[in-house]
């Protein structure tokens, strides 16, 4: 399968990266490790006519720790997210998350911030962000703006990014002794999730239960209420319309759900 | 557009179309056919070769993409007509069936090594998710790789004694 044409640039630097898509419109995407672009492209499911590839800014790869906050740059690839020693002593969830995502060639290549920019609601890391209450730091050509992890996946494969705006970062809290759970059901080893949960302390956030990653809020408040787990764990897919596939339909993913937050809140230890 | 790869340690300097992929790349512009085009899906792991000593699914990376970076094919693992150690453990445990998986397979475990190099079995399993083999149930290409493994330690131990 091979794309539809498109002109390539390679952005010498965010900047010149905004110039582009301010100049180019809505017709321009940002390529960084292709690992959610470059599939859509070839089933021609998406025909951008330029891309702007910022794989290779060095600004905008790396972690870094910033107060009680863990900083990473949006072109950071998962094998790095996953290995990362600051990530796995205080944001363990996360690098785990990333060590989920896909299977090693994948980790090589994809990176934070395209994967939260795609926004496929079966994917791991914007699950492993909500449930982390972590943020993106986004940035235009007036500046940045931080959004919360809940505020910026808006719908179905859709954020509120704008068409000329790029993630620069990605920020979660520091809780080296948060206790977590993580589940990911899957048919296959590389899959996506047919339904997901990540869990640290009482926030609970699900995959594929719906058109973004969501909260599972009536589990949280019994719970916080002083609910023992299974009892909370009944409620897992109270208030979520999870699509349904080949995998499965609706009853059976808030079935998956129920069994999967139980099993995530009984990991934290 | 013009790119500028090292591949197999020969420096290249080609025109390609921005949209051709690194697997096409490598097989049609460099004649190098031991990359294959499996499910072109990033799902299989038929095309995998290393990028900078890493291995990646060159049918989801642009050409353009790898521009001014090292490419390695399983055609670039040993020199002349030799075969690599992973290559070597392949064929003395019988670590593959019909073969086509097997290129991939072969840089996907130089790959685990470099970053692994005592890998469990478990790790080489887990290792080598993202390569699909529809022949051999696995377990023959999991023992080529603990013995390659083993087979680097002990030629490091003869080194260092």
């Amino acid at each position: 399968m091979i794309p539809a044409p498109f002109d390539y640039v390679a952005a010498e630097s965010t900047t010149h990266a905004l110039d582009l898509l301010g100049s180019l419109g809505e017709d321009a995407k940002l390529l960084a490790g292709g690992h959610s672009l470059l599939p859509m492209m070839k089933l021609r499911l998406a025909a951008p006519s330029v891309l702007v590839d910022i794989g290779r800014l060095t600004e905008l790869t790396g972690i870094r720790a910033e107060g009680d906050e863990i900083v990473i740059g949006a072109a950071t690839p998962h094998a790095m997210l996953a290995t990362s020693e600051l990530v796995r002593a205080d944001a363990p969830l996360l690098a785990h998350s990333a060590g989920r995502v896909g299977d090693p060639q994948i980790r090589h290549r994809g990176t934070i911030g395209g994967s939260l920019a795609h926004a496929d609601p079966a994917a791991d890391l914007p699950m492993a962000l909500v449930a982390l209450g972590g943020s993106v730091d986004v940035l235009g050509r007036d500046g940045t703006r931080r959004v919360a992890a809940g505020d910026f996946f808006t719908g179905f494969f859709e954020t509120s990014l704008e068409p000329d705006e790029l993630i620069a970062a990605v920020r979660v809290p520091r809780r080296p002794g948060a206790g977590w759970g993580y589940q990911k059901f899957v048919r296959r080893a590389n899959d996506w999730a047919i339904v997901g949960v990540a869990a640290i302390d009482g926030r609970i956030a699900l995959a594929n239960m719906g058109p973004t990653p969501l909260r599972a809020r009536a589990a949280e408040q019994a719970l916080a209420g002083g609910a023992s787990v299974a009892d909370a764990a009944e409620l897992a897919a109270e208030g979520t319309e999870p699509g349904e596939d080949v995998h499965a339909d609706r009853d059976y993913r808030r079935h998956l759900a129920r069994v999967l937050v139980r099993r995530a809140l009984e990991q934290r230890t | 557009m013009q790119v500028e790869l090292t591949v197999n340690g020969q420096q290249r300097s080609d025109e390609v179309e921005p949209r051709l992929l690194l697997v096409h790349y490598l097989r049609e512009v460099c004649g190098l056919r031991a990359a294959n085009v499996g499910c072109d899906t990033t799902s299989c792991g038929a095309c995998t070769v290393l990028l900078n000593g890493t291995s990646v699914k060159s049918c989801t990376v642009l050409a353009v993409q790898a521009s001014g970076q090292q490419v390695t094919t399983a055609e670039g693992l040993a020199a002349d007509d030799g075969l690599h150690p992973v290559q070597a453990a392949f064929r003395q445990e019988h670590g593959l069936q019909c073969g086509f998986c097997t290129p991939g397979m072969v840089m996907a475990a130089v790959g685990l090594l470099s970053e692994n190099p005592d890998p469990t079995e478990a790790e080489v399993r887990e290792g080598l998710e993202g390569n699909f083999c529809r022949c051999t149930g696995y377990h023959n290409i999991v023992r080529a790789v603990l013995a390659a493994a083993k087979a680097a330690r002990d030629e490091q131990a003869e080194v260092g004694a």
